[in-house]
C-alpha cells in the first residue's frame, strides 16, 4: 500500500513536470504569435491585399504583389523541390541500402546543412547570370534546392516507418512492387509525408536571403517568371529596415499574413486528409 | 470473376463426390516442393524439404515453433524472397511448372497462388470494403457485381454479420480476429487457386474456428488448401494429409489419419501426443 502511494507521487510529479515543460514550450510560441497579430492587425486594411507599394506618404499602399509572389515562388520552389525530393526519398528507403543509397544520404545531410544564403549565391551564379537578370523563376529554384534534402529525408523516415507486413499484403495479392509501393506504401505514408512538406514549405516561404540573389523584388505588379518577383519576406525585410512608421506596420502586418498563411496551408491539408481516410 | 489466369478445374461437382476425410490417393499434385530450401541471410531455415500437395485437398503443416512452417509456406508462392537477405533453392512445381525457373514472373504466381499471414495485416487506409476487393483493385481490374463479390467473401470468411454496417470503416478499427478474417476474405475475393493459410485461426475463438473450418471444407472442393496450424485437432479436422516439420527438415508426412494413429518416426509421435514441442 506505502509502495503504491509512493509510485502514485512520483507518478503525478513526472506527470506535473511534464506539463510544465510543456507550457514552457508554448511560452515562445504563443508570445511571438499573440505579438505578430497585435504588431500586425493594425496594418491590415483592404488596400494591403488589393493595392501595390507606394510612396512615403501616399494613401493605399499594399502588398498584392509580394502576396502573390509569395505564393507563386512557394508554388515554383513545390515544383522543383517536392517531385525529386519525395521521389529520392522513397529511392532510400525502398532501394536504398547500398553504396549509392549512402551517398544519396549523405549529400542530403550536407545540402541540408548548407546556408541557404549559399544557396542563393550558387542560383545567383547558376541561373542569374546565365539569364542576365533576377528573375522568379531562379527564386524558385533556389527555394526548391533548400526544401530538397528535408523533403527527402522525411519521405525516407515515414516510408521506412511502414510495416513491412502491409507491403507483404499487397505483394500476396500479385500486386507488382512499383503498383504496391505507390497504392500502398507511400498512401499509408501519405499523412507524415505530407506533414513534412508542410513543414518544409513554412521555412521555405519565410527564407529571405537567398531571395535577395535570385527573384530580388518588384515593386510592380509581375507574375512574369522571367522578371524579378516581390515576396513577402523580401518586402517586410525592405520595410523593417526603412525609417517610416507606415512602412514598420506594413511590415508587421506583412509578418502576420504570412504566419497566417503558412498556417492555413497546414490546416488544409490535413483537413483534405482527414476526409479522405477511412476510420 | 475469373480474371485471374492459369489452367481451372472445369468441374466443381467432381470435388463433392470427394468429400474430405477418406481422401483418394490418385488425387492429382496441384504443388510440390522439391529439394526446396530457403535462407535468412546464412542461417539456413529449411533444408531441403520435398513434399507433394493433392489438388482439392487440404495438407496440414505441423512442427513446432521456429520449425519453419511459415518460411515453407512462403516459399510455395514466392513471398520468401521478399525478406531482405531471404532467398530460397530448390523446385516448386506449381501445375508441373517449376516457380521459381527462369522467366517466371513472381507477380502471376502470387495471383494464382493466394495467401493469408500469420499476422494479420490489413490495409489501415482503405475501409473494409476496400480492404476486401484489394487484390483487384489494386490490379486495376474492373469488376462487375462488385456488391455481390465482396459480400460473398466476407461471408465465407464468417465475417459479413458482423461488419455489414461499417463497410466504410477502415480495416485496421477491427479486432484481432476479425482482422484475421478480413484477411481470409481479402485472399478469396482473389479467387485463388491455391490457399496458403498460416495460422487462420490463430487469433479466433471457438466458433469462429468453426466457421473458418467450415470454409476450409467448402473451399476444398474447388482449391488446393494448405494451413500451418499449431492446432492438433485442428489438423486433425480440417485436413487430408499432414506433413511434420521439426528443424527445417520433413520428419514425416502421411494421410491425417494414418499420421496420427500410426506415426512412424517417434519425432512425431512424441510432438502430437504433447510430449515436446
Ligand atoms: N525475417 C527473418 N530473419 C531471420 N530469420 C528468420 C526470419 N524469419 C524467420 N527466421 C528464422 O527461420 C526459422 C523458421 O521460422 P518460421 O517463421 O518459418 O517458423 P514457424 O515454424 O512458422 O514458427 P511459428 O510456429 O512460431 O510461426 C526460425 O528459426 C526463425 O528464427
Ligand atoms: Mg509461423
Amino acid at each position: 500500500m506505502d509502495r503504491y502511494r509512493r509510485r502514485s507521487a512520483i507518478d503525478r510529479l513526472a506527470k506535473a513536470a511534464c506539463v510544465a515543460a510543456v507550457l514552457l514550450a508554448l511560452v515562445p510560441l504563443a508570445s511571438l504569435l499573440a505579438y505578430v497579430a497585435a504588431k500586425g492587425v493594425s496594418g491590415l486594411s483592404l488596400s494591403f491585399f488589393t493595392g501595390l507599394p507606394k510612396p512615403v506618404g501616399e494613401p493605399d499602399g499594399g502588398m498584392v504583389n509580394a502576396v502573390t509572389g509569395t505564393l507563386v515562388l512557394v508554388g515554383l520552389a513545390c515544383l522543383f523541390g517536392v517531385p525529386p525530393g519525395v521521389m529520392a526519398g522513397i529511392y532510400l528507403a525502398e532501394f536504398g541500402d547500398n553504396r549509392f543509397g549512402k551517398a544519396v544520404r549523405f549529400s542530403a545531410d550536407v545540402l541540408s546543412g548548407v546556408p541557404s544564403i549559399v544557396v542563393g549565391i550558387f542560383v545567383y551564379t547558376l541561373l542569374v547570370l546565365w539569364m542576365r537578370g533576377f528573375s522568379a523563376l531562379a527564386g524558385g529554384v533556389a527555394l526548391g534546392i533548400i526544401m530538397l534534402p528535408t523533403v527527402t529525408r522525411t519521405t525516407e523516415e515515414l516510408v521506412r516507418m511502414v510495416p513491412d507486413s502491409l507491403r507483404e499484403a499487397a505483394l500476396a495479392l500479385g500486386v507488382p512492387r512499383w503498383k504496391a509501393i505507390v497504392r500502398v506504401v507511400l498512401r499509408t505514408a501519405a499523412p507524415g509525408i505530407l506533414t513534412g512538406l508542410m513543414l518544409a514549405v513554412a521555412r521555405v516561404a519565410g527564407e529571405t536571403a537567398p531571395l535577395l540573389f535570385t527573384a530580388f523584388n518588384n515593386r510592380f505588379w509581375s507574375i512574369d517568371l522571367s522578371q524579378p518577383m516581390a515576396s513577402m519576406p523580401v518586402q517586410i525585410f525592405t520595410y523593417a529596415v526603412s525609417p517610416y512608421e507606415e512602412w514598420h506596420r506594413q511590415a508587421w502586418a506583412a509578418a502576420l499574413v504570412l504566419v497566417a498563411m503558412v498556417l492555413a496551408l497546414n490546416a488544409g491539408a490535413r483537413l483534405l486528409l482527414h476526409r479522405r481516410a477511412p476510420r | 470473376m475469373m480474371f485471374l489466369g492459369g489452367p481451372r478445374r472445369e468441374d466443381p461437382a467432381q470435388g463433392r463426390e470427394a468429400a474430405p476425410r477418406s481422401a483418394p490417393a490418385q488425387a492429382v499434385e496441384k504443388l510440390r516442393a522439391e529439394g526446396l530450401k530457403a535462407w535468412f541471410g546464412a542461417t539456413l531455415a529449411l533444408k531441403g524439404i520435398s513434399l507433394g500437395m493433392k489438388e482439392r485437398r487440404v495438407t496440414a503443416i505441423i512442427g513446432p515453433s521456429g520449425c519453419g512452417k511459415s518460411t515453407f509456406l512462403r516459399c510455395l508462392n514466392r513471398m520468401h524472397e521478399v525478406a531482405a537477405g531471404a532467398r530460397a533453392e530448390g523446385r516448386v512445381l506449381l501445375d508441373g511448372v517449376d516457380i521459381y525457373g527462369r522467366g517466371v514472373d513472381p507477380v502471376q504466381v502470387r495471383r494464382r497462388v493466394g495467401m493469408v499471414f500469420q499476422k494479420p495485416n490489413p490495409f489501415p487506409t482503405m475501409s473494409i470494403r476496400d480492404n476486401v476487393l484489394a487484390g483487384a483493385k489494386l490490379n486495376g481490374v474492373r469488376l462487375r457485381e462488385e456488391d455481390a463479390l465482396f459480400e460473398k467473401a466476407l461471408r465465407r470468411a464468417a465475417l459479413w454479420e458482423e461488419v455489414k454496417d461499417v463497410l466504410a470503416r477502415s480495416g485496421a478499427s477491427l479486432s484481432g480476429g476479425q482482422q484475421q478474417r478480413l484477411c481470409s476474405a481479402r485472399a478469396l475475393a482473389l479467387d485463388p487457386e491455391v490457399l496458403l493459410m498460416d495460422e487462420p485461426c490463430s487469433a479466433l475463438d471457438p466458433i469462429a474456428t468453426a466457421r473458418v473450418e467450415e470454409l476450409i471444407h467448402e473451399l476444398a472442393e474447388r482449391l488446393t488448401i494448405v494451413i500451418v496450424t499449431h492446432n492438433m485437432q485442428q489438423a486433425a479436422r480440417v485436413s487430408h494429409y499432414t506433413a511434420f516439420l521439426y528443424l527445417g527438415e520433413l520428419v514425416e508426412y502421411d494421410e491425417t489419419d494414418v499420421l496420427f494413429t500410426k506415426p512412424q518416426n517417434p519425432r512425431t509421435e512424441e510432438y502430437i501426443t504433447g510430449r515436446f514441442g
